[in-house]
């Protein structure tokens, strides 16, 4: 067994996790809510599995560091993050109907990094730039955030469909949380979110430093995480103003994890790239 | 309307402009959407490269308005300003409101508020309030730590309150920002940062600055002992080391290895291990043959020294190396240039390409002069930075994490307990006031609540 299968596995045991969640809000079965949430610890512990097992794979070959280091990694972390915080808001809320709109993303991202021609799978080894302390503690951070805003991104959905639906919803909308609640809880992730973000940020600045001598240098990634970072704060403040609530937070919170797609996965297709170092003579 | 009137309420409306969230609200969307032009268009590339993308006019309009460089742009920086602006005098604004709630001379209790706040439940309960006394003081200050009682004409109520200075929190934030906006601002007005390539073994004292063509010296010598590639397996690199050496004085004051991620500093300056080429080392083996005999004389020699060739043939003096020579409009690469001084007759400059060793055979002399080894040596490159702001940055980025903490996560709680006589029952009221963590207070009251039911 290697770490690549146990992945594979993992996205197949959140496939069934997010088919679960979603098959249990359409029909209203309490036994395919529980499976789903043992399902989705089930799949979180074979991710950590995963991951650990990765992380020892590459001390085998000599090249040993922290699963984080490229694209696969980091979506297999993602993964991992996502699922992590989702259950610790099932538990705290104990909604599962979220997990309908929130448990899909884990599963996307975990079949993007396995099925997905363009994606390495293979332990590579780091290029010098990327052999800092600060690189697990930047991946760490940002991914947390980025997961935060992920679910942010699912409550905002539900929050619209129910706002359309106003009172005469159908029996599947009516069985969402309180709108009220909805709102709350779209604010705490952007809170918890917002707080990573800017770790992530902060950790990315100062490893920079560290390796480039400039905390900042308006390169496109940087400024994406900070655009991204804009469109959060300027949620936090949109709360503050009248008429602000609900509806518009929930747009700017869609926006938000399109910026966070984007800063992520995007930035790759525009001109200039986010360079890890400029050693390669 | 006098003068004086008509200025304060000029200044009152500037005020209350700079101190709305809307402002706040439109800028941070304005700089959001306007960062992306600079993402889109690569930023500080040559004229020539916009032109032949773009074509002339959109190169016009976008040079007049600033996108090569966008995010040093006077109107780019225009709205980094507002939004200091904003954040000094909103919070001034706040600030000066609520310092009276924060820091107060005497905390007044009004027990109307907590009896009708929404976050309430109120019970009735068998016996006297007294009864209840002890077990709701122990309640609140389990909870809380502490709890005042007073007494009511029926009865008595305890109140408890914590994380009063946690609304202090959102100016710690906004400190941060105006933290990272000043700190950027001293370091691109006194700091500077540049480049320079030390071959092993050489000393320099000065350097490139990045952005111009201008030089700055510094006020000691930095030295590169020795510079280090090691590679993986794959043939991929996995280190890049130069020892260097800091010397003031011609005195060496430190010798330290960087690497990648690990600079050295010194002063206030750093260097950052950035780059590495190779350049020929200070010695080759010149190779002379005679056109009479026929033999070839092998000599080491280093530029500047003067070595007189066998068979009386004269002298030869290496003067020069130039990488990417010129030769007749043609560039032969890398070259020596010597100077060779037959017995009699003029002196002949002499071209040497490190890649073409039999180039100087086409001046069909007396003798033919090739390079026949060449050793190279490695050149460290360093990318150093002088930046005076940074410490305030940092400072910014502490307070904004610590700052974001309090706001996001903790919270001023008031907690209130009555106990009053009604109708020879105890009624109870347990009420609770947090402004920004209304699901938390909810959970606490009724945590309490179901506490004193037991
Ligand atoms: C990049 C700049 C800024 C950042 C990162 C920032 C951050 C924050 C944060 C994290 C909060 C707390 C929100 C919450 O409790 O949910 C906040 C609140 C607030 N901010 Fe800002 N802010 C910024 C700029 C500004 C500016 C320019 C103003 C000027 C009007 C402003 C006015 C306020 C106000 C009035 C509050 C509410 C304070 C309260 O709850 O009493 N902010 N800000």
């Amino acid at each position: 067994m290697n770490s690549s299968l146990l992945l594979s596995i993992v996205t197949f045991v959140y496939g069934t996790a997010a088919f679960l969640y979603i098959a249990s809000w359409v029909f209203k079965k309490n036994t395919f809510g529980k499976t789903a949430t043992w399902t989705s610890l089930f799949g979180l512990v074979l991710n950590t599995a995963g991951i650990i097992l990765r992380w020892i794979e590459s001390y085998q070959l000599g090249i040993g560091h922290a699963p984080l280091s490229n694209l696969y990694e980091s979506l297999v972390f993602y993964a991992w993050s996502l699922i992590l915080l989702y259950l610790v808001v099932e538990k705290k809320y104990g909604s599962q109907i979220i997990g309908a709109f929130t448990t899909p993303i884990a599963f996307l991202s975990m079949a993007y990094a396995s099925l997905s021609p363009n994606i390495n799978d293979r332990i590579q080894p780091l290029l010098p730039a990327l052999k800092s302390n600060w690189l697990i503690a930047h991946v760490v951070t940002c991914f947390i955030g980025y997961a935060a805003f992920g679910i942010a991104f699912g409550i905002s959905i539900m929050y619209l469909l129910k706002d359309r639906a106003g009172d005469d919803a159908g029996p599947l909308i009516a069985r969402f949380p309180d709108i009220r609640i909805l709102d709350e809880l779209n604010h705490q992730m952007i809170m918890f979110g917002f707080l990573f973000l800017t770790g992530g940020i902060i950790t990315g600045s100062v490893w920079a430093n560290s390796a480039w001598g400039r905390y900042w240098g308006w390169d496109p990634k940087e400024t994406w995480s900070l655009i991204t970072w804009f469109i959060y704060a300027t949620m936090l403040h949109a709360r503050l103003m009248r008429g602000w609530r609900g509806k518009r937070i929930a747009f700017l919170s869609m926006t938000g994890f399109a910026a966070v797609l984007f800063t992520y996965l995007g930035v790759n297709l525009l001109p200039g790239l986010h360079s890890y170092g400029s050693m390669g003579q | 309307m006098s003068d004086s009137r008509q200025s304060a309420g000029f200044s009152g409306a500037l005020t209350s402009f700079f101190s709305s969230v809307r402002l706040t609200v439109v800028l941070l969307l304005t700089l959001a959407v306007t960062s992306i032009i600079g993402t889109v268009i690569p930023q500080n590339q040559n004229p020539s490269l916009y032109v032949m993308n773009y074509g002339e006019f959109l190169y016009r309009l976008f040079s007049v308005l600033d996108f090569f460089d966008m995010y040093h742009s006077w109107w780019f920086q225009l709205l980094l300003i507002l939004l200091a602006v904003n954040i000094v005098v909103c919070s001034i604004e706040r600030l000066s409101k609520t310092w009276k709630i924060i820091f107060p001379d005497r905390v007044t209790i009004r027990p109307e508020r907590f009896r009708q706040a929404s976050e309430r439940l109120e019970a009735r309960l068998p016996g006297e309030p007294e009864g209840y006394r002890d077990k709701i003081q122990n309640l609140m200050s389990k909870n809380f730590g502490t709890g005042t009682l007073y007494s009511t004409d029926s009865g008595y109520y305890v109140w408890a309150e914590k994380g009063r200075w946690t609304r202090l929190g959102v100016y710690v934030v906004h400190l941060s920002v105006v933290c990272l906006l000043i700190g950027g601002l001293i370091g691109s007005i006194w700091g500077f940062d540049g480049y320079v390539n030390i071959p092993e073994g050489d000393t320099v004292n000065a350097i490139q600055l990045s952005g111009n063509n201008k030089k700055h010296a510094l006020d000691f010598e930095i030295r590169c002992d020795k510079f280090n590639i090691q590679f993986y397996d794959t043939g991929v690199p996995s280190e890049y080391r130069s020892t260097l050496t800091i010397l003031q004085n011609d005195k060496p004051v430190i010798t330290r290895d960087i690497i990648v991620n690990d600079p050295l500093q010194f002063n206030g300056i750093n260097f950052y291990q950035s780059s590495y080429s190779q350049v020929p080392g200070t010695g080759v083996v010149l190779s002379f043959v005679s056109k009479a005999t026929g033999m070839e004389y092998l000599e080491k020699a280093v530029v500047g020294q003067t070595l007189s060739i066998p068979e009386g043939l004269g002298t030869f003096t290496l003067t020069d190396f130039g990488m990417g020579f010129q030769f007749r409009g043609h560039d032969i690469g890398d070259a020596f240039v010597g100077a060779w001084k037959p017995a009699t007759g003029e002196p002949v400059e002499i071209v040497l390409p490190v890649k073409f060793p039999s180039f100087d055979k086409m001046r069909k002399g007396d003798i033919t002069i090739s390079i026949a080894e060449m050793q190279t040596r490695y050149a460290t490159g360093l990318q150093i930075t002088y930046d005076p702001g940074v410490w305030i940055v940092y400072s910014g980025f502490l307070l904004m994490i610590i700052g974001c903490i309090i706001t996001f996560f903790m919270f001023h709680q008031q907690i209130y307990i009555e106990a009053g006589i009604e109708k020879n029952q105890t009624a109870i009221i347990v009420s609770g006031v947090s402004k920004k963590n209304r699901l938390g207070i909810e959970n606490r009251v009724q945590r309490l609540m179901n506490a004193i039911n037991k």
